[in-house]
């Protein structure tokens, strides 16, 4: 599932580790000599660097590592979170979008219906989920699992990880942003519990439309923005033109998990593991399982007219601005 | 979201450059920025700023707009005084808020306020392109939802007209959340059995076309406004291939099914007085029994 051969520059230094250990216990393999005390202090070595790296990184760095070759993708998630998965296909009007997954799934005994931005790993793959940007299809898939939420009263869970939704002219001609628009709308007014996590890039409309929930969740390295970086500092002058504009925008536009918890736009940071989600995918599914076993519960003990109102409430609330006295 | 900017016409581009007057006495007549026809003050007035010869529509003014489709002096404007704050620290931001003020003549890209069309009282909303390319920032997103809210609170039809580059880049986040905040609240009026009309003017893009322009229960739209998630401009750059001619106009999404009418502007406000005028039993069973 995953390449060891995609690193971000910033993880290099802990590659050269992790290729120091892996010759060391060659070695005491073929010729029977114990490095067991250098592999450890290597290991120490490598722990601390990964503490060092990890805790001081820019919102750049957390673009690169939300976008990251090896991070787990949604159905990742779904294969090491759910102990059962069924996966549907189809919108029922047009096409099944292959960027968008959807189903059935059993989280330890509770039924919940999935949806999700799925990326591809290699480049067939990748073309074959068009990178992860969904189609009208894609979102009128997603609406037709609302529906079967809402029918059957079970919670809807949504793993946002996409660059945008697609904006080609294909997906023009059949309505995306009909289909965007709908998706939230359809969202916002769901009488089922909707939970919410941004595992990897959330990008602007195509994020969102999946991302009217009761509950947002975003892991700690995850972003959420109106655009991406790049695209943001190609548009406004702000950025000026030299190769760090991407890297200003990214702090200009505060789309890490942090400040996304800090401006109240999402509920709750989960953390992953030190070094990143892909170091340790199984580590970073039981987090996000821990995340839903708490969660769900708390949004199903809310009647279903009192959670439809505080979902409207809490994105209501959103925005920022002053009455000028007259 | 995309195409903030307004496109940039190329060669042998259909879409026109803003007017040129160099050289002609400021006022008096104006060149059509589509087929360069010279239009008299008064002549294009007359006409609605739309030019006689190939048809082109000006972009108008939030009160020549409003003039336009409600009756006279029946427009009375709400929350005039919500102003935008800078939520991320953006830099550059509270700049270009001060030149959109200046250049608009008014405190955000979006007015609204009760008014009656053709005696049938309406909740009216007019997107200005002129304040930071009538992008949807907080207080742009918090006016729209009050509209909305206000439209199902009192029983009364929404039309609100359209244009935007998308959500506001500087505000980030927090703009991007007016997509979902307005999209709930159209649902909101729908719930009520309020009519909902939108009126796409151009051009409507990015983030507002994909939340509450593309929700309009009627969605009229005025010829030829470029309408699309994402520009042609922006597509062609970034994708480096050739899109056919006339994608992302009024009429394409006409043809795709995306828009109900496209509308000459000389024809709006009688097309909106009929649709208001129809649907009134409707609205007269669902508006609240208080008065």
């Amino acid at each position: 599932m995953i390449s060891t051969s995609r690193w971000l520059p910033f993880e290099k230094p802990l590659q050269d580790i992790d290729e120091q250990i892996r010759r060391l216990e060659e070695y005491t393999t073929t010729h029977g000599i114990d490095r067991s005390e250098k592999i450890r202090e290597l290991r120490e070595e490598h722990d601390a660097l990964c503490v060092q790296i990890f805790s001081n990184l820019s919102a750049w760095d957390k673009t690169l590592l939300a976008r990251h070759p090896n991070r787990p993708y949604t159905l990742d998630y779904i294969r090491m979170i759910f102990d059962d998965f069924v996966e549907l296909h189809g919108d029922r009007r047009f096409g099944d979008d292959p960027a968008m997954v959807a189903g059935i799934a059993s989280l330890q005994g509770q039924t919940v219906v999935v949806i999700g931005q799925q990326k591809g790993r290699d480049v067939k793959e990748r073309t074959y989920r068009n990178f992860g940007s969904a189609k009208p299809e894609g979102y009128r898939k997603a609406e037709r699992m609302m529906d079967i939420a809402e029918r059957h009263g079970v919670p809807l869970v949504s793993f946002i990880d996409t660059p945008a939704a697609e904006g080609r002219l294909d997906a023009e001609e059949r309505g995306i942003s009909e289909a965007i628009a709908s998706s939230m709308a359809h969202l916002s007014r769901l009488r089922a519990p909707v939970f919410a996590i941004v595992t990897g890039e959330g990008g602007s409309g195509g994020a969102i439309a999946i991302g009217v929930a009761d509950h947002v969740a975003m892991l700690e390295h995850a972003i959420y923005s109106i655009m991406p970086p790049e695209g943001c500092a190609a548009i406004l002058d702000t950025f000026g033109r030299d190769g760090s504009r991407g890297y200003q925008a990214a702090e200009a536009l505060k789309l890490t998990a942090q400040m996304n918890l800090e401006l109240g736009l999402v509920d709750e940071v989960v953390p992953e593991p030190f070094g990143g989600a892909h170091r340790d995918p199984l580590e970073t599914a039981h987090r996000i399982t821990a995340c839903l076993r708490q969660r769900l519960p708390e949004l199903q003990a809310i009647p279903v007219d009192a959670l439809v109102g505080r979902r409207y409430a809490k994105f209501r609330a959103m925005g920022q601005f002053t009455a000028e006295m007259s | 979201m995309t195409d903030a900017k307004r496109p940039a016409p190329s060669a042998g581009d259909a879409r026109p450059a803003p007017a040129q007057m160099a050289g002609i006495p400021k006022g008096l007549w104006h060149k059509c920025p589509k087929c360069r026809a010279m239009l008299y003050q008064k002549e294009l007035e007359r006409n609605l700023r739309v030019c006689g010869s190939c048809q082109y529509h000006f972009p108008l003014s939030t009160a020549e707009r409003i003039a336009m489709l409600a009756d006279e002096g029946a427009f009375a404007e709400i929350d005039a005084n919500l102003l935008p704050v800078n939520p991320l620290g953006f830099p550059d931001y509270a700049d270009k808020l001060a030149r959109g003020r200046a250049k608009a003549g008014q405190n955000e890209a979006f007015v609204y306020g009760d008014a009656e069309i053709a005696g049938a009282p309406v909740v009216l909303g007019v997107a200005n392109f002129g304040f930071m390319g009538g992008s949807m920032g907080s207080v742009v997103g918090e006016k729209v939802a009050r509209a909305l809210e206000r439209g199902a609170e009192l029983g009364r039809p929404v039309v609100l007209v359209c244009a935007s580059g998308g959500a506001r880049m500087q505000e980030g986040m927090v703009s991007l959340m007016q997509m979902a905040k307005t999209a709930a609240a159209c649902e909101r009026l729908k719930a009520a059995g309020q009519l909902y009309i939108t009126i796409l003017t151009d051009p409507t893009t990015g983030g507002v076309w994909a939340s509450f322009a593309s929700l309009g229960e009627i969605i009229i739209a005025e010829p030829a406004a470029l309408i699309g998630l994402t520009g042609p401009r922006v597509l062609e750059q970034n994708l480096k291939v050739k899109l056919p001619p006339g994608t992302h106009t009024a009429e394409f999404q006409l043809a795709h099914g995306m828009v109900d009418l496209v509308v000459h502007r000389r024809e709006l406000r009688g097309t909106v007085t009929r649709l208001l005028t129809m649907l009134a039993p409707a609205r007269a069973a669902a508006a609240p029994a208080v008065e």
